[in-house]
């Protein structure tokens, strides 16, 4: 009697874990899936399941008179983010690489300035920012786009490459200076390979982020230039045509990339 | 003053704290001026004694509760089906984790535009199986809302626990076996205890975004539902009443923050970090 509650309470064990394990597992997995699908739908609605396959809405999608608002936004979108990685890269990489070397106590008490964009609300750093942009008098800009993504997003590399610069061996770069390097070479030599795949990690999500955000964007940005995040939420609260789908799919493949980066430069720390 | 050693953080300290730390200070200071040009708490009180007001943060904090809730749920039978896997199995499952917090919020939320919609799977498949009388619409309501939150916050759970469980003592799990307690005992006492840090700081992460979610929110909740997030931008986007929007995203800092302290010092308790 007891040895047959006892198989039970075993058999269910596993039901449950491999059973809603999977079941959960098709639900995180599902919507980016369905996504994709319809995508490919050759019907002119959004419905489920989709009519057949068809590349009609990429087609659309990469026709530059009929989605001209849309590569607009997504050119302008793309320049803030390159710009973005780039001003997060000059300021991040370095500060990582010094704290990783600093005193514990000086690191430990800058840290948590730094790291504070990842667990404060977006929109309450964008509200800030636009309050603090109409008291100095200045409207809002590509510049102050910039800055703001720049100040939210520069955590997401100063953690990737801070991770790896910790794992350094600083005898490594006192050897090459002994040896005679000069203090660039050494650098170029030495700090920087250790620290090349945080700061290309960084990169790809610091770029990720910036195209994704809305509230940020959508504060401090030049109402005449369209961003692609507020054209695809505008979209999505309007039209709802089947070239959101498409654009989805391109994010979704960007999204793919840029797990394969991080899986390559192994940066688990970059969570 | 300046540390040799330090010089090259400090360009980055210095950019942090004249554009991210001080706009903040100034959103607190401005917070606190009344419309007649008096300093004080006015503008909270106003905010709090208004039942309208009252009723979107509690509904606010009460959206993030269920949503953390849900995705603990949800969580609990894919963390031990990890737990139990090999190395393969596991990193599928790291990558059906992550490839969702990779792709752009706009996309999870039109996936779920579609799954939640009239036309949708799910009222089709409830529909189909004569479940309901008609086909019906999870959008625009806090049921859809939540469901859609839950996927996309679940990896922000998961993923701190997956770190701890890789690490994480197999014996334990042996000996409780060993001395003959059942799978499902064996588990909970042996391997769960030593999760319970990693899913409190699960909670903080899950807690935090979908309370201020704001695409999702208005795409998937509406006109209807109002969040926080949205009183604050109508608050300043149509109303220009800067100071109140300022005390409102004051309030929903530090009502998240608050919970997030406590789930910190939770996290940081003895008697939890001496499982860890």
């Amino acid at each position: 009697m007891l040895d047959t509650r006892a198989k039970f309470s075993t058999a269910l064990y596993w039901v449950f874990v491999w059973g809603c394990g999977l079941l959960v597992l098709a639900f995180m997995i599902g919507p980016i899936l369905l996504a994709l699908v319809m995508s490919f739908n050759s019907g002119s609605t959004l419905r489920f399941p989709p009519e057949g396959f068809s590349l009609r809405w990429y087609e659309m999608l990469f026709d530059p008179i009929a989605s001209g608002p849309i590569h607009t936004a997504a050119k302008n979108s793309i320049e803030v983010a390159l710009s973005t990685v780039a001003l997060v890269t000059l300021i991040t990489a370095p500060a990582a690489w010094a704290l990783a070397r600093a005193p514990k106590r000086f690191s430990g008490s800058v840290e948590p300035i730094l790291l504070a964009p990842l667990v404060l609300p977006s929109l309450v750093y964008a509200l800030a920012a636009l309050l603090a942009l109409s008291l100095l008098g200045l409207g809002p800009s590509f510049i102050a786009v910039l800055i703001g993504h720049a100040a939210v997003f520069a955590p997401l590399m100063f953690r990737t490459v801070l991770g790896l610069a910790q794992r350094q061996n600083p005898a490594l770069e006192e050897a090459s200076e002994t040896l005679g390097a000069s203090r660039i070479r050494t650098f170029l030599r030495i700090s920087l390979p250790g620290i090349l795949p945080g700061i290309f990690a960084g990169a790809f999500l610091v770029f990720m982020q910036s195209l994704d955000n809305v509230s940020v964007t959508l504060f401090l940005g030049d109402p005449g230039r369209t961003m692609l995040p507020l054209r695809l939420f505008a979209m999505l609260e309007e039209s709802l045509d089947g070239r959101v789908a498409a654009v989805s799919g391109v994010l979704i493949l960007a999204a793919a990339i840029l797990l394969v980066v991080l899986q390559r430069f192994g940066a688990r720390d970059a969570r | 003053m300046i540390r040799k050693d330090t010089l090259l953080s400090w360009p980055m300290i210095a950019f942090m704290v004249l554009f991210f730390i001080s706009p903040l200070l100034l959103l607190a200071g401005i917070s606190l001026r009344g419309e007649d040009g008096s300093w004080g708490l006015g503008n909270f009180a106003a905010f709090l004694s208004d039942p309208f007001a009252l009723g979107v943060l509690t509904g606010t904090l009460g959206l993030g509760a269920k949503v953390t809730a849900f995705a603990s749920l949800a969580a609990l039978p894919l963390v031990m089906l990890y737990w139990h896997s090999g190395k393969r199995m596991r990193s599928v499952i790291l990558i059906c984790t992550l490839l969702p917090m990779l792709t752009a919020n706009v996309v999870r939320t039109f996936a779920w535009v579609v799954l939640l919609g009239r036309n949708g799977p799910i009222s089709q498949t409830i529909f189909g199986l004569g479940l309901s009388d008609r086909p019906f619409s999870l959008l625009f309501s806090e049921t859809g809302l939540i469901i859609a939150l839950v996927q996309i916050e679940l990896p922000l759970l998961l993923l701190p626990v997956f770190a701890v469980l890789n690490r994480a003592d197999r014996k334990t799990l042996e000996a409780a076996e060993v001395l003959g307690a059942g799978r499902w005992r064996a588990w909970f006492s042996a391997i769960f205890p030593q999760i319970i840090p990693a899913v409190l700081a699960g909670w903080v992460l899950v807690f935090a975004s979908a309370t201020t979610s704001y695409v999702t929110q208005s795409v998937i909740g509406g006109a209807r539902l109002i969040y926080l997030p949205q009183y604050v931008y109508r608050e300043v986007g149509v109303l220009f009443q800067w100071p109140m929007a300022a005390a409102i995203s004051i309030l929903l800092l530090a009502s998240t923050g608050v919970i997030m302290l406590c789930l910190t010092m939770l996290a940081r308790h003895e008697r939890l970090q001496g499982h860890a």
